[in-house]
């Protein structure tokens, strides 16, 4: 992947965003303490947010240049969102809440299958249920793969793994693996604990109060 | 057919298809009050609650001015096709519209501004359009709200009397509806009428509350 953010200025509440930075890796992770600027920062990359200043590109598509006035809607981004709060339709079984995105098929996108992606993340015996019947893992697992079913370029994780307990980080950790492997698809991951995503994402960076600080060395687990 | 069933089924009707015919035009409205800003936003929303400020007799005489023969819409319609507005039933298809729009856009608003818009982002990031992000997610998930102000105006327009009788006059058989036939019978000093009409009226509103409760539960149960 090659996710431009250059020359980002973002007026937040306290501080500014101001980021200039390439991203390469693959699974690229984001650190950072709560408030930090972590989630404005996916949501500019996602589009919900307007910036004051931006050039944002992935690979050859321009998706912001506020200088020519390029502004890419969010629907034509093609990017996997999945905040921190899921926001799962309420109204929708998990089987509709997956498919809501769903692109026909083309070949190229085959592994980005309904079947394919309920099978990886093991939601064939939650498709039928409404989301309030759903416990916090599972809603997460629907979360991605809702995200996955929309063919991505780029898929942004806020904090995936964020108010599981142990045991549950320790079962959803072997899927965001499963999808690096399984679907290819460039990542960008953003947690405000360092030990999560060092292992297995091939560049980390540090933000605080709305820069990225200092690139952390590459660890490997 | 006798003519007291003719008043309540032309006042259902008209009530009815006044509410069906202001439905996409407030749910509409509803949402871009909810949603966006713009300068001269206020003036829209002062201008979609006065009818329920102003003496309805005063929102009456405005239609008269504009639909009558002589108005300028009225004029239009009379000269071009020969069609009558004021003192026929499509007067109080439009008095019962006008009257009831405000209660459906204000439901309808409260009820969009209740749907968290996280929902919407998240819909268009999955590549949705803005005509399926209104119909599948903002839509259903206002839809509490959005048919209680359908009841809500129902209602107002099942009990319109100032506005109707300015602009549609209280003629048997062709405007008459039920508030005006009850106010005529009592002032006509028919008390069996007046009381036979108002039997009707209480069994109606009855009937369009009972019902939306129940509607209003069975969607809520569906949900749980």
């Amino acid at each position: 992947m090659n996710l431009q953010l250059k020359n980002i200025v973002l007026s937040l509440a306290d501080f500014a965003l101001e980021i200039d930075v390439v991203l390469t890796g693959q699974a690229t992770a984001i650190f950072g303490h709560s408030g930090a600027g972590k989630t404005s920062l996916l949501e500019l990359i996602a589009g919900l947010r307007r910036p004051k200043s931006a050039v944002i590109a992935l690979d050859d598509q321009l998706f912001n240049d506020t200088s020519r006035g390029v502004s890419l809607r969010p629907r034509d981004r093609q990017i996997g969102y999945v905040p921190q709060d899921l926001v799962l339709f309420p109204h929708f079984t998990a089987r509709k809440n997956i498919l809501y995105g769903a692109k026909p098929n083309t070949s190229s996108g085959l592994a980005f299958d309904f079947e394919h992606v309920v099978k990886i993340l093991e939601l064939e015996s939650l498709l039928g249920r409404s989301i309030a019947e759903l416990s916090g893992g599972e809603k997460r697992r629907v979360a991605l793969a809702r995200a996955l079913v929309s063919k991505p370029k780029l898929l942004l994780l806020d904090e995936p793994l964020s108010n599981l307990d142990e045991p549950l980080k320790a079962r959803i950790l072997p899927y965001l693996a499963r999808i690096r492997e399984e679907f290819r698809v460039p990542m960008l991951y953003v947690t405000h604990d360092e030990r999560e995503g060092v292992g297995w994402c091939e560049e980390a960076f540090e933000m605080s109060r709305g820069k990225i600080v200092q690139r952390a060395p590459k660890t490997a687990s | 057919m006798t003519a007291q069933w003719q008043i309540v089924w032309f006042t259902a009707w008209a009530s009815a298809l006044s509410t069906l015919a202001i439905l996409p035009f407030g749910v509409g409205l509803a949402w871009v009050l909810a949603r966006y800003e713009w300068p001269g936003k206020s003036l829209v929303e002062t201008i979609v609650t006065l009818p329920l400020v102003m003496p309805p007799v005063a929102t009456g005489l405005i239609l008269l001015t504009v639909l009558g023969r002589r108005g300028p819409i009225g004029r239009v319609f009379y000269q071009w096709w020969n069609v009558d507005i004021a003192f026929t039933w499509r007067a109080v298809l439009i008095a019962l519209g006008v009257m009831s729009f405000p209660l459906l856009v204000r439901s309808a608003r409260v009820a969009f501004e209740q749907v968290n818009p996280r929902f919407e982002q998240i819909a268009r990031t999955l590549g949705a359009r803005e005509w399926r992000v209104f119909f599948s997610i903002s839509a259903p998930l206002a839809a509490r709200g959005i048919i209680g102000g359908v009841i809500l105006a129902f209602a107002r327009a099942l009990g319109e009397f100032g506005a109707t009788i300015m602009v549609a006059g209280n003629i048997p058989g062709r405007t008459a509806t039920l508030s005006l036939s009850t106010y005529e019978a009592v002032q006509l000093g028919d008390n069996s009428a007046a009381f036979g009409l108002l039997g009707i009226s209480v069994a109606l509103a009855f009937g369009a509350v009972w019902a939306s409760e129940w509607f209003l539960r069975k969607s809520r149960d569906k949900r749980a």
